[in-house]
């Protein structure tokens, strides 16, 4: 009775023959959908579109620093009014840098990261039918997508989009007059951020309230896949986080529109100092801001974490290493990441008492941070491996998470940051330990569960090549950053060859803007394989990386409620890999220990004493027919 | 029919719901906590508190919004016990205490501060807080008006006593969140006088 409801359901992919009980309209499957999967699709593609444009105006930018003095004209034809004669405009430089960044930030590595695979694997992996509210979760959608507009949108006012760097610094931000970009298009900015902070609260608290409420029969909290564990705190952090940036933004928007002080002092514009604001302190949006703003940093790397933790355990055929502290170490990390916001503002003339103080947490942060690091490597130590483009990816995601962690701990340091502040080693640190980083979690995960979304299998020989030429150009692009940091080059120049000291930095500029061009036609082979493996791509089996997890029980055609008929109970954690004695490789969630008797081992049943006695007579009961032989 | 039942079941899931609430309140409580530390950081970087007393009103107004909260519990206890005359009365007083409480802090915002000296632009943001603080929950107070009204509505509609009993669990986290936050707002207010 039931399978035929179901089955009926299901055949609405065909077309007109809809269930008796559930019309779908294309309207309510495809645009407004309640389903939590399509709405990680509609998450992926837009991310996906928005890294495109963001990646698209960082070659723009990358082009005038390595050629600064040089007319292109078909930069004026793309971009006309911009770039006059050829040359892009200084301010529209400075807006390009900021967009870049907003857009990565927040529209890619936030909603993109967390929006798809929070929303693909919190049910999936849990065993729920979908959300605590899927109507929030659409809503989530569509604010995101309006934030998307919105944003995009600056780039046709007529002074251009915001300038004042993706962190909107007053009192850049907060006077209208003070630069081309902060008049509308500062304002539009706010707007789309507005929008964006809803969104991602909205899907934030689904996912919290999904993963404490609804998990399946049996899966506790020490039986969740650590990608889980990872969106469970990252939504943490957003909640806590986001709110701080609208109070920031809101008094924002007050000395902007309404002439309030609260970041404004007096202050000179074009020699006139006739302005009404008095007694205001830029210093604290920056508070503010960085009380979100470095937690968001977090957000955006711990949904890489985990993925990279689920891809490489899996693919590497091993049980990931010291799975306890990898989900201590993502606590850590969500509970400092609200305590070292200073180390941002070392130079603003904080009481260096203060600076120490944050400097220690700072440091701290590099101890759990470590201990995953050091448990990824131990993971892949003697395993199985198999280098699928997920598994290359999420390998590339440690490299870079070593890499540019390691600059952080100079950077954290109070004292070398009066050097290295704002400068390129700044640029090189973000873009490798968050930048790079993220954007391979992500990747992998893309890898990883396109069977899952569209139940085929992308490219495996496209998939290495958009690897490995993604991997070097981006290490040839950020690491010589490193060096023109230490030199002292400041990061948001239009032109720093202007000053004589930094001129001889051209050519690396130039070098860096060639890696940039390489990996950004690499791209390409990521699009095509994207776009090529939904309609066209070898169609995927149910369990194509003999995975362990929930999802991979879910029939490969979708169906609303994700399991036909119950839903599966859970018995074990979800990293039985190469367990000795057992018949294959992997052993799913969903199998109970009596039918594993031979790989049983006494830890499997620590909470378990019914368990622990039949263990116990069927290892007395081997041993005496082992001592008959 | 059995898919169809399961649907049913899914699409209720009232207690994860009633937990999203409970996450909102959090995302609220750190809007005004960021308002608060932002206030703190302000004025104890710049010596300058608000530098006035604050107008009685507030005081009436807040006996209100407490009051507000006591009828919100005998609605909530009166629809438990299946009194849905009482629940109604109830929601409606909750609903007018809300109205005279948003009407008080207008009155405030409109006439009291502005003849006091106080403004909104002021090179003493301090006092400019104080209308944010207001704003932002009044802002709040409004949307929990409308979430009573929805509730009441149900009341009228004699929807089933499940979602009755879950429409009035909303509305009073809600408002008795609401209350409390300006409890503490006003407290925060006082403290800082001078």
């Amino acid at each position: 009775m039931s399978t035929l409801a179901v089955q009926d359901h299901g055949a609405v992919h065909h077309g007109e023959d809809h269930g008796h009980h559930h019309h779908d309209t294309f309207l309510t499957k495809y645009i407004f959908s309640q389903d939590h999967k399509m709405i990680a699709k509609q998450f992926l593609v837009t991310g996906i579109t928005m890294a495109f444009i963001a990646m698209i105006l960082s070659i723009l930018f990358r082009i005038q620093l390595a050629y600064p003095d040089k007319a292109f004209p078909l930069m004026e034809t793309l971009l006309g009014r911009f770039a006059p004669g050829g040359r892009l405009d200084s301010n529209f430089y400075l807006a390009l840098v900021t967009i870049h960044g907003t857009i990565m930030v927040f529209f890619v590595l936030t909603a993109g990261l967390s929006g798809t695979f929070s929303n693909l694997l919190i049910p999936l992996q849990l065993g729920a039918r979908d959300m605590a509210s899927p109507f929030m979760n659409m809503l989530s959608y569509w604010f995101f997508f309006a934030a998307s507009v919105v944003m995009l949108s600056s780039f046709l006012v007529q002074k251009g989009p915001a300038s004042g760097g993706w962190t909107i610094y007053p009192p850049l931000s907060a006077l209208p007059k003070a630069m081309p970009g902060s008049g509308m298009g500062m304002t539009l900015w706010l707007i789309s951020m507005v929008l964006f902070i809803a969104s991602s609260l909205m899907g934030a608290i689904n996912y919290v309230s999904t993963v404490l409420n609804m998990r399946t029969k049996g899966m506790d909290l020490w039986k969740m896949p650590l990608t889980i564990w990872a969106f469970f705190l990252t939504a943490i952090l957003g909640i806590l986080a986001f709110p701080v940036l609208v109070a920031g933004v809101v008094l924002l928007i007050f000395d902007r529109s309404f002439g309030t002080s609260f970041y404004l002092s007096e202050i000179v514009i074009g020699g006139s100092s006739v302005q009404p604001f008095e007694g205001g302190s830029p210093i604290l949006f920056q508070h503010l801001f960085w009380f979100l703003g470095h937690p968001e940093v977090y957000i955006v790397i711990m949904p890489a974490m985990g993925i990279s933790s689920e891809v490489m355990s899996v693919n590497s055929r091993k049980p990931i290493f010291g799975y306890h502290a990898m989900v201590y170490s993502l606590i850590g990390i969500t509970v400092l990441s609200f305590i070292v916001w200073g180390h941002h503002m070392f130079v603003t003339g904080m009481n260096p008492f203060l600076g120490g103080v944050f400097m220690i947490t700072t440091l701290i942060i590099a101890v759990p941070s470590a201990v995953k690091t050091f448990n990824w490597l131990a993971t892949l130590w003697r395993g199985n491996i198999r280098f699928t483009a997920a598994m290359l990816f999420a390998i590339g995601m440690v490299s870079f998470f070593i890499s540019g962690g390691l600059t952080g701990i100079f950077l954290g340091n109070a004292a070398l940051d009066i050097n290295l502040h704002d400068t390129y080693f700044v640029v090189a640190h973000f873009h490798l330990v968050m930048g790079s980083a993220a954007i391979f979690g992500m990747l992998a995960g893309v890898y990883h569960w396109f069977p899952k979304m569209y139940g085929r299998v992308m490219n495996e020989k496209l998939g290495y090549l958009h690897f490995w030429l993604t991997f070097i150009g981006a290490y040839l692009v950020f690491f010589p950053m490193h060096f023109m940091g230490l030199g002292g080059v400041p990061r948001r120049y239009y032109a720093f060859t202007e000053f004589v000291e930094w001129n001889k930095w051209l050519s690396v500029n130039v070098f860096i803007t060639w890696a940039a061009i390489m990996a950004a036609v690499a791209q390409v082979a990521f699009a095509v394989n994207f776009i090529y493996s939904i309609f066209w791509g070898k169609r995927a089996t149910q369990n194509p990386w003999q995975a362990n997890t929930l999802e991979w029980t879910a029939p490969v055609e979708h169906v609303h409620g994700n399991w036909y008929g119950e839903i599966p109970t859970v018995y074990r954690w979800p990293y039985d890999y190469s367990k000795p004695g057992a018949e294959e490789d992997y052993i799913p969630q969903t199998v109970p220990l009596s039918q594993t008797m031979s790989s049983n081992v006494q830890h499997d049943f620590e909470d378990n004493p019914a368990g622990l006695d039949a263990y116990a007579k069927f290892t007395a009961a081997k041993k005496s027919s082992e001592e008959v032989k | 029919m059995m898919m169809a039942n399961i649907e049913q079941e899914d699409k209720l899931q009232l207690a994860p719901k009633k937990f999203n609430m409970w996450i909102f309140i959090f995302t609220s409580f750190m809007l005004f906590a960021a308002l608060t530390s932002g206030f703190i950081v302000y004025s104890g970087g710049h010596g300058t508190g608000i530098n006035i007393k604050l107008p009685a009103i507030f005081t009436y107004s807040t006996i209100l919004i407490a009051l507000s909260s006591v009828s919100m519990y005998l609605a909530s206890k009166a629809a438990r016990e299946l009194q849905l005359q009482k629940q109604r009365l109830f929601l409606w007083v909750t609903i007018l205490l809300g109205v005279a409480f948003f009407a008080l802090q207008t009155y405030a915002w409109l006439v009291l501060l502005p003849q006091m000296g106080v403004f909104f632009i002021n090179p003493n943001a301090s006092q400019s807080f104080i209308y944010v603080f207001v704003w932002i929950h009044l802002a709040h107070i409004l949307a929990g008006v409308l979430l009573l009204g929805n509730t009441l509505l149900g009341a009228y509609r004699n929807k089933p006593q499940v979602k009755n009993l879950f429409g009035m669990q909303m509305s009073s986290i809600f408002w008795h969140f609401v209350d409390i936050i300006w409890i503490y707002l006003y407290v925060f207010l006082l403290l800082n006088q001078y």
